[in-house]
């Protein structure tokens, strides 16, 4: 277990020396946010009525979606893994006394954490004090918030698993691009990084609700709105919890047989 | 001239030596705004509309910018990758033999798998077009298509600025993905429906505005269109020549990485 934390430290250390590209990832998301809520804010000007979601809480879940942008995108900064399996470096990786899932799975989520502790305090400083209607706004009662943590960090948790399954799969296609970016495109859609999910048509949700993917941010920003009651939130927390434990037993089940056939290329 | 044909077409028969990974890259292209696409229509279908616009009229808006975008990246990759030939100390290369930087920059790389992107606009554009009989003229027509050649001389042009800036700090700059990503993801709704500050910047100063919302007032005979509006599109042209200014006085200031 010291060894994953280690790794974990490790890469959440080297991911804090980007302050560079941080700031630049603030400026974008900043405005990208601006952006997408003066569109969501024109939509809501020609009819109102027929949202499900207040303007309110679609502003609050845009700035959320900015601020852990990292939590979001299943395509993360990540081409080391891929070099690994293709390049023939997968070779070291196994030599080590450590074992490969819970390695790779610390190393990618020590990403996304360092990533996002990077960006979320200064968009966080701006984005409560931005003039109406751009203001974020605060989660209805202290219970929402605890809730948002706890599923948060769950749906951090069941992004990464999801993510192992994508680098898994270059173990028998040996090439990261193509298919593999469509069903990234595709996750991240079904996750409501492009439409929040209460906008999408009635079909569309039941389709969300089927997968794991609503289940890594638009729960959480949901939750944090107070557009998801808390007794609601809780059983949210249970199905996390159950894709979570899925989703890792598939991803080990398919490391084990893919190590068994793996073929190291070139020396 | 003759020489960017030439490398238009080495680099588009090199690509093709890869024939399954070409494809499936232009699939994979043809598919990603799919997302974006299923984006406006999920919201016009929630809303019924924006105010002034319908769902094909903001579809025509997105096909336009997004056809100028997917050109400009499959022929202006060059200038968007250019922080690795700067990196790299390659750019020295270029600049000892007798022809243009700009053209050379732009023949060092070509994205042909954009042509899934641009597929799939053109379909937006069709679709539109059809729902669309008031723009069924020649006239209108031809202002289309010079809308979409000064869309991808701007995005062309932020390449550049871009590009310039890797002289100074040798990385690539990820503030110049507000004005291509972020200029994209704004300009492919219609402009008014943003606040004052962003359609001016986006019309004034990065044209965006004169290549979509200004000519389509006109190609969809909105109350403010004039035929006037047919000179905006040169705006994108206009927005160039600035753009290989600051690139020469880059050049001229260009110190090699050595390696």
């Amino acid at each position: 277990m010291n060894a994953y934390v280690s790794i974990w430290r490790l890469r959440f250390i080297n991911g804090m020396q980007y302050r560079a590209a941080a700031a630049a990832g603030i400026a974008t998301q900043l405005f990208f946010g601006f952006i997408f809520i003066m569109i969501f804010a024109a939509f809501y000007r020609f009819s109102d009525s027929a949202a499900p979601m207040s303007l309110h809480e679609v502003v609050t879940y845009v700035w959320l979606q900015q601020i852990f942008l990292s939590f979001i995108m299943l395509w993360f900064r990540d081409n080391e893994i891929f070099a690994l399996i293709t390049g023939g470096g997968i070779a070291y990786e196994l030599c080590r006394p450590a074992e490969l899932y819970p390695f790779w799975y610390s190393k990618l989520l020590a990403q996304r954490v360092s990533s996002a502790v990077l960006r979320c305090f200064p968009i966080l400083a701006v984005v409560f004090v931005l003039p109406e209607p751009y203001r974020m706004g605060i989660p209805p009662s202290f219970g929402a918030l605890l809730l948002f943590i706890a599923s948060l960090l769950l749906g951090l948790l069941v992004i990464v698993a999801i993510s192992m399954l994508i680098y898994i799969s270059v173990f028998w296609t040996m090439s990261p691009t193509g298919s593999l970016l469509m069903v990234s495109v595709a996750g991240e859609f079904l996750a409501g990084a492009v439409v929040p999910v209460p906008l999408m048509p009635e079909w569309m949700q039941r389709i969300t609700y089927a997968l794991p993917f609503r289940w890594t941010t638009d729960f959480p920003f949901r939750v944090y709105s107070g557009h998801i009651p808390q007794h609601e939130a809780l059983w949210g927390i249970l199905i996390q919890l159950l894709w979570l434990a899925a989703l890792i037993v598939i991803g080990r089940l398919l490391m084990k047989r893919a190590l068994r056939n793996v073929v190291v290329q070139g020396g | 001239m003759g020489l960017y044909f030439k490398y238009l077409s080495i680099h588009f028969r090199s690509q093709l030596q890869y024939r399954a990974s070409f494809l499936l890259l232009s699939a994979g292209q043809f598919f990603i705004p799919f997302a974006v696409f299923g984006g406006l229509y999920f919201m016009f279908e929630r809303f019924g509309g924006l105010p002034g616009w319908n769902f094909y009229e903001a579809a025509l808006c997105f096909a336009v910018i997004h056809m100028s975008f997917s050109l400009s990246e499959c022929f202006a990759r060059g200038f968007d990758a250019f922080s690795s030939l700067v990196a790299g100390g390659d750019f020295d290369r270029l600049l000892v033999r007798p022809r243009s930087t700009v053209v050379q920059v732009l023949g060092s790389k070509f994205e042909f798998t954009r042509v899934g992107r641009l597929l799939q606009s053109l379909i937006v554009l069709v679709w539109a077009l059809m729902n669309l009989p008031q723009v069924w003229t020649l006239p209108k027509m031809s202002l289309l298509l010079l809308m979409v050649v000064n869309g991808v001389l701007i995005f062309t042009g932020i390449f550049m600025l871009a590009a310039t800036f890797c002289f100074w700090t040798i990385q690539a700059i990820e503030v110049a993905n507000i004005f291509t990503d972020g200029g994209r993801e704004m300009a492919q709704y219609p402009l008014n429906i943003y606040e004052k500050w962003v359609t001016r910047f986006f019309t004034f100063i990065i044209p965006f505005g004169c290549v979509s919302y200004l000519p389509l007032m006109y190609l969809l005979d909105k109350k403010e269109g004039s035929p006037l509006l047919w000179l905006t599109p040169m705006a994108g042209a206009l927005f160039v020549l600035p753009c290989l200014l600051v690139w020469s006085f880059g050049v001229r200031h260009y110190r090699s990485t050595g390696s």
